[in-house]
């Protein structure tokens, strides 16, 4: 099993209070890591220092190491960190423009692409997405003229346009009805065998549906991790226990 | 029943409904106050100016300092003056306000920026008048010039374009930034294709009052361009602009008729720029939504 992303003594603090507790975790290559917890215990924080957002956030300061690929993320030039490692957010949020505009936006970065070219990858990122049906005949019509799922489902395209090996998933359904959250989770299954992703979600439920293994986050420290099986039906650690039964959180 | 003695409420002195009244009257009288003065404005200056108003007054050259003949001098010389200002002042006015909003945290630097921008803003004119007199007109010998005048206005309206521009840099939400950094695009890259393009409608609000305060400028104008009517030929050519020129008009007692059609001309112009502003930005945002 090749490790995509290795994660060595991260500690991170927001201000003077601690935020991440000595967490080392190894993402494997096509898994699908799902991190769960209560709010507040530093999941969200985790993906955006693994994406380097962290950078425009006053306050917030992180050491330890963590490995993409056996390479440190902080040697790495920011932009070709952030085209290995996509990072989808809680909020979907279209860029203001049409819907081709939106998946085209990254290819774009890279430099001059026949339009040829770039409508291929659209097609093709909207079709890995599950959205291209429904979206293949207004293309050129504003993005946020969709649905909250199809948006969702858009900016997942607009991601894997870039070419990411990693994807980094802040709740992406938190917003979502149930059969937008299918739509994505099915996407997510599809999409497996190409990318790997870390999901953090609020939903144990989803955890369970899509992820190979859960790691559970508890007020900044890693309680537990163990293959989605493992951790819901015989969680080790009686605070995984608790949460997973609505107990704390 | 209770009534104003029992009740634990305040005794109300007017009934709600006639308060009500009341409020929405005077917002009415306000605001038609407002309107009606506008309205009077413009329809005086219409109705003295518009007669005035041939293409022989536009397009020939003033004779007997513009007793007689056309305005066409004044015209060149406050479009010249105006979009020379704007030229300089939006680079510069957006590039400063990009830079204290995307490339610097707040400090006491940018605090001390911002606050010498609001207090510039406030500075009456004719002290930039004064002020380009001595750096363009004298020191930097470039003489009462289209070219001074231009600059001075740039340096008077650029602490608008800032900070209307880093108002409207400021509403563009943070996670469109994140959104785009997330996908590897630089710094600049966002702020050219996700900030600026969201931001617009704002910065060029503040560029269209830029815009009518320069064309309207007289002191400023008057000390730096000069008061020349002959035709510009170039921006190193004083000018005497519209205003300017209306003011010359109307204080030396040299045509009253005359000086109303160059104020038409100058309304006309202020509301052509404003409307031509807002089709543009129409434009845009029908494109983009």
């Amino acid at each position: 099993m090749q490790v995509k992303l290795a994660i060595r003594s991260l500690n991170a603090w927001f201000n003077s209070r601690q935020v991440l507790k000595d967490i080392n975790l190894d993402i494997i290559a096509n898994e699908i890591l799902a991190v769960i917890g209560p709010a507040h215990s530093g999941k969200s924080t985790l993906l955006r220092i693994i994406n380097r957002l962290t950078e425009n956030q006053p306050g917030l300061r992180w050491e330890g190491s963590i490995l993409l690929d056996g390479r440190e993320i902080n040697d790495l030039d920011t932009t070709e960190l952030r085209r290995r490692v996509g990072l989808i957010f809680a909020t979907p949020v279209p860029l203001p423009g049409t819907i081709f505009d939106n998946v085209a936006y990254g290819p774009r970065l890279k430099g001059r692409q026949s339009q040829r070219q770039l409508a291929e990858t659209v097609e093709r990122c909207l079709r890995a997405a599950s959205l291209w049906d429904e979206v293949k005949d207004r293309l050129h019509t504003s993005a946020l003229r969709l649905s909250g799922g199809q948006q969702q489902r858009l900016c997942i395209a607009r991601t894997l346009a870039v070419d990411p090996e990693l994807v980094l998933m802040d709740e992406p359904c938190s917003g979502l009805d149930p059969i937008s959250t299918a739509q994505i989770e099915n996407a997510l299954r599809e999409l497996k065998s190409r990318y790997t992703f870390i999901l953090v979600t609020n939903n144990t439920k989803q955890a369970a549906r899509v992820a190979d293994r859960v790691a559970f986050f508890l007020s900044g420290e890693l309680i537990e991790l163990g293959t989605a099986s493992q951790l819901f039906t015989a969680p080790k650690d009686k605070r995984t226990d608790d949460y997973l039964s609505g107990r704390i959180g | 029943m209770s009534t104003a003695r029992t009740s634990s409420r305040p005794v109300m002195l007017v009934r709600p409904l006639v308060w009500q009244t009341l409020i929405w009257l005077f917002l009415g009288l306000a605001t038609l106050f407002t309107i009606a003065i506008l309205f009077f404005i413009i329809g005086y200056i219409a109705a003295k100016g518009l007669p005035v108003i041939t293409l022989r007054f536009l397009f020939s050259l003033p004779e007997r300092m513009g007793k007689e003949g056309g305005i066409l001098p004044t015209i060149i010389a406050s479009w010249a003056l105006t979009i020379l200002a704007l030229l300089v002042a939006t680079p510069v006015g957006v590039g400063s306000a990009v830079y204290l909003t995307e490339y610097t945290r707040e400090s006491a630097l940018t605090r001390v920026v911002r606050f010498g921008a609001d207090a510039l803003a406030g500075v009456p004119s004719i002290i930039f008048g004064l002020f380009g007199f001595i750096l363009f007109v004298v020191k930097l010998r470039l003489g009462w010039s289209i070219l001074s005048g231009g600059l001075t206005l740039a340096l008077m309206v650029l602490p608008t374009i800032i900070r209307t521009s880093e108002e409207a840099i400021r509403t563009v939400p943070v996670a469109l930034r994140e959104v785009s950094l997330s996908l590897g695009a630089t710094k600049w890259q966002t702020v050219t294709r996700v900030v600026l393009p969201n931001a617009l409608p704002g910065i060029l609000t503040g560029i269209i009052l830029s815009m009518g305060r320069s064309i309207a400028e007289t002191a400023c104008v008057i000390f730096t361009a000069g008061s020349s009517l002959l035709l510009p030929r170039s921006i190193l050519d004083p000018a005497r602009s519209m205003a300017v020129h209306f003011y010359i008009l109307a204080r030396e007692g040299i045509s009253m008729e005359r000086a109303y059609g160059t104020a038409a001309v100058l309304v006309i112009s202020i509301l052509a720029i404003n409307a031509l502003a807002y089709i543009i930005m129409f434009r845009f945002m029908r494109h983009r939504r």
